[in-house]
């Protein structure tokens, strides 16, 4: 069996978990530099606030009442790693699948205790991070997904669903269930499963698997295994392998500064080689993108992106760096107020897998070396004295690309100074 | 000799890595025979007053006083409470506690029937339990007080 985990409504949740004030109240987190709500709670759900809704564009009575907070990604992300940390002390195996949700396997573990441990496993959950949590229990990834959101929709449920592939209660669900609103079907696919007659996650499930492959793909034939409580699918095929990495972020104010452009490049490159190494990988291209903003009628409007190939697969910020600037270079033109820029690292490999090249000398080998244990000094200074401690070129203070956060609440978990206060009177 | 003497280093190659004869394979372990070492005894790790004090990390979290009506329980004004959310608040023990949605410490205390919160500085009476919109956010096991008077 398997259970998928998921914070609801984690933003909010994770404010929620240091700010006690805000419980019961409509709370909305806001993305950093367009302003959108990218997180809700309940409250403000109800107030008919959707989601990626624009700030400005809120009600003024709406923005009267709510509480709304810029996103706080150093405590999303550290209190994402106290939630799997959790988990850990009931499976030893939990594959975390985004910031909010995480696989939980219970092989080898007796089934008929389960649904128990799980609760107790959100219970710990609760206490321990302040975070309220959702589980689905099946034998699949799928019909995990499934139970996980029934768990959340329905109160009876208290949190925990678990759906047995042949049960009758599993047959309702996946009746009730549109195919569109399955994990892993895309709307275009829903729509064409639907000329076949095939608009239910029931009727999917009692589709002929090999007849669902050469309609549409392998994906979708696992997905009818995974229906009938046949694990079928790795996380490889609903989730991006990790086979590029993105940096990238809207500018605060537009630019036609080269540059502003060519900081902000430099530093996308250099959090997206820390981000490289962290997860042990190297890059074998970089490709840079910029583009003004398309909502700006009337502006000159330009897209476009370059993309230079490495000369050996490497996790080097400095060649990284190069290559970025290089792909700058190619395609930066004067005239244009650019909103967004990011640099993508592509067809990346894992460190262990890298094939000395056959005209490596003893001297290629040391540089790898130093390489090496110049990034991980780099990665371990700005790890332990604080983000940007060492960087590439200075950005300056005031930059456009600097993230709007005004409403940010206190890093509470990972700043000595932003520590969470409380009163002895 | 003058401090500002220099001894030059001039380079003149790699040692050479040949001449260490034959490949042998290594023995991944010892045999051993006789006494154990006295040694082995003294194979001590370095002390790591963080896992001394954070037992369950994934629970704890570090948070600052403020006020001074918690001084006979050793917490000052801007001292730095160990908080673990994973125990339970037993009477006689330091906790926050979210009292109307504003986070703050006491010590949880049973009178009679009652559960109160009580101050440790004879100032501020004890506040009872009962009636109140409260809720317990963890428990302080530790405080780290500066006794240079910087923050800690």
């Amino acid at each position: 069996m398997i259970a998928l985990v998921d914070g609801n409504n984690f933003y909010v949740s994770c404010e929620r978990a240091f700010d006690p004030r805000l419980a019961g109240r409509p709370v909305g987190v806001l993305s950093n530099n367009d302003g959108c709500v990218v997180a809700r709670s309940q409250e403000l759900k109800a107030l008919g606030v959707a989601m990626g809704a624009p700030l400005h564009l809120l009600p003024p009575d709406v923005r009267r009442q709510a509480v709304l907070l810029s996103s706080n990604y150093a405590l999303y992300g550290d209190m994402s790693r106290r939630v799997n940390q959790v988990l850990a002390e009931f499976s030893p195996d939990v594959e975390p699948y985004s910031i909010d949700e995480s696989f939980v396997g219970f092989d080898g573990f007796p089934e008929e205790g389960l649904e128990a441990h799980c609760r107790a496993l959100r219970e710990t959950v609760g206490r321990w991070a302040g975070i309220p949590v959702g589980v689905g229990l099946a034998s699949t990834r799928v019909l995990a997904k499934l139970a996980n959101r029934l768990a959340k929709r329905e109160p009876a449920f208290e949190g925990v669903c678990r759906l047995d592939a042949d049960d009758e209660a599993t047959h309702r669900a996946l009746a009730a269930c549109p195919v569109e609103d399955l994990w892993g079907v895309a709307r275009r696919s829903a729509e064409r499963l639907a000329l076949m007659g095939i608009t239910t996650a029931w009727e999917l499930r009692e589709a002929d698997p090999r007849w669902v492959r050469s309609h549409f793909s392998l994906v979708m034939e696992r997905l009818v295994w995974e229906l009938r409580g046949r694990p079928a699918i790795v996380l490889d095929d609903m989730s991006e392998p990790r086979r590029r990495l993105l940096v990238s972020r809207s500018f605060g104010r537009l630019t036609g500064e080269r540059h502003e452009l060519e900081a902000a490049i430099r530093q996308h490159a250099a959090r997206a080689g820390e981000k490289l190494r962290r997860q042990g990988s190297l890059a074998r291209a970089v490709q840079v993108f910029v583009r003004t903003s398309p909502f700006l009628v009337g502006e000159p409007q330009y897209r476009n992106a370059a993309l230079v190939a490495l000369p050996a697969p490497s996790a080097d910020s400095r060649e990284l760096l190069a290559a970025a600037r290089r792909a700058l270079a190619a395609i930066f033109l004067e005239g244009y107020r650019y909103q967004k820029c990011g640099v993508m690292l592509l067809d990346l490999m894992e460190t262990e897998r890298a094939q000395p090249s056959l005209l490596e000398t003893p001297a290629d080998d040391a540089r790898r070396a130093r390489s090496q244990r110049l990034m991980a000094t780099l990665d371990r200074l700005n790890r332990e004295m604080g983000r940007d401690t060492v960087r590439f070129g200075l950005p300056r203070p005031g930059n456009p690309w600097a993230l709007r956060c005004e409403r940010r609440t206190p890093r509470y978990t990972t700043r000595w100074s932003e520590l969470m206060r409380v009163k002895t009177s | 000799m003058s401090l500002s003497h220099r001894t030059r280093i001039r380079v003149v190659g790699r040692a050479a890595s040949e001449g260490v004869g034959p490949p042998r394979p290594l023995m991944g372990c010892r045999v051993r025979a006789g006494f154990p070492s006295p040694a082995d005894d003294h194979l001590d790790a370095e002390i790591d007053l963080h896992a001394h004090v954070v037992k369950r990390p994934a629970a704890t979290y570090f948070v600052r006083a403020e006020g001074d009506s918690m001084h006979g329980d050793g917490i000052h004004h801007g001292d730095l409470l160990v908080v673990d959310r994973s125990l339970e608040p037993l009477p006689g023990r330091v906790i926050v506690i979210a009292l109307e949605g504003e986070p703050t410490v006491k010590r949880l205390e049973r009178r009679g029937s009652g559960v109160w919160l009580v101050a440790s500085n004879p100032r501020f009476a004890p506040i009872p339990l009962a009636g109140r919109e409260c809720e317990v956010w963890g428990v302080v096991t530790h405080v780290v007080h500066d006794l240079l008077g910087r923050a800690p």
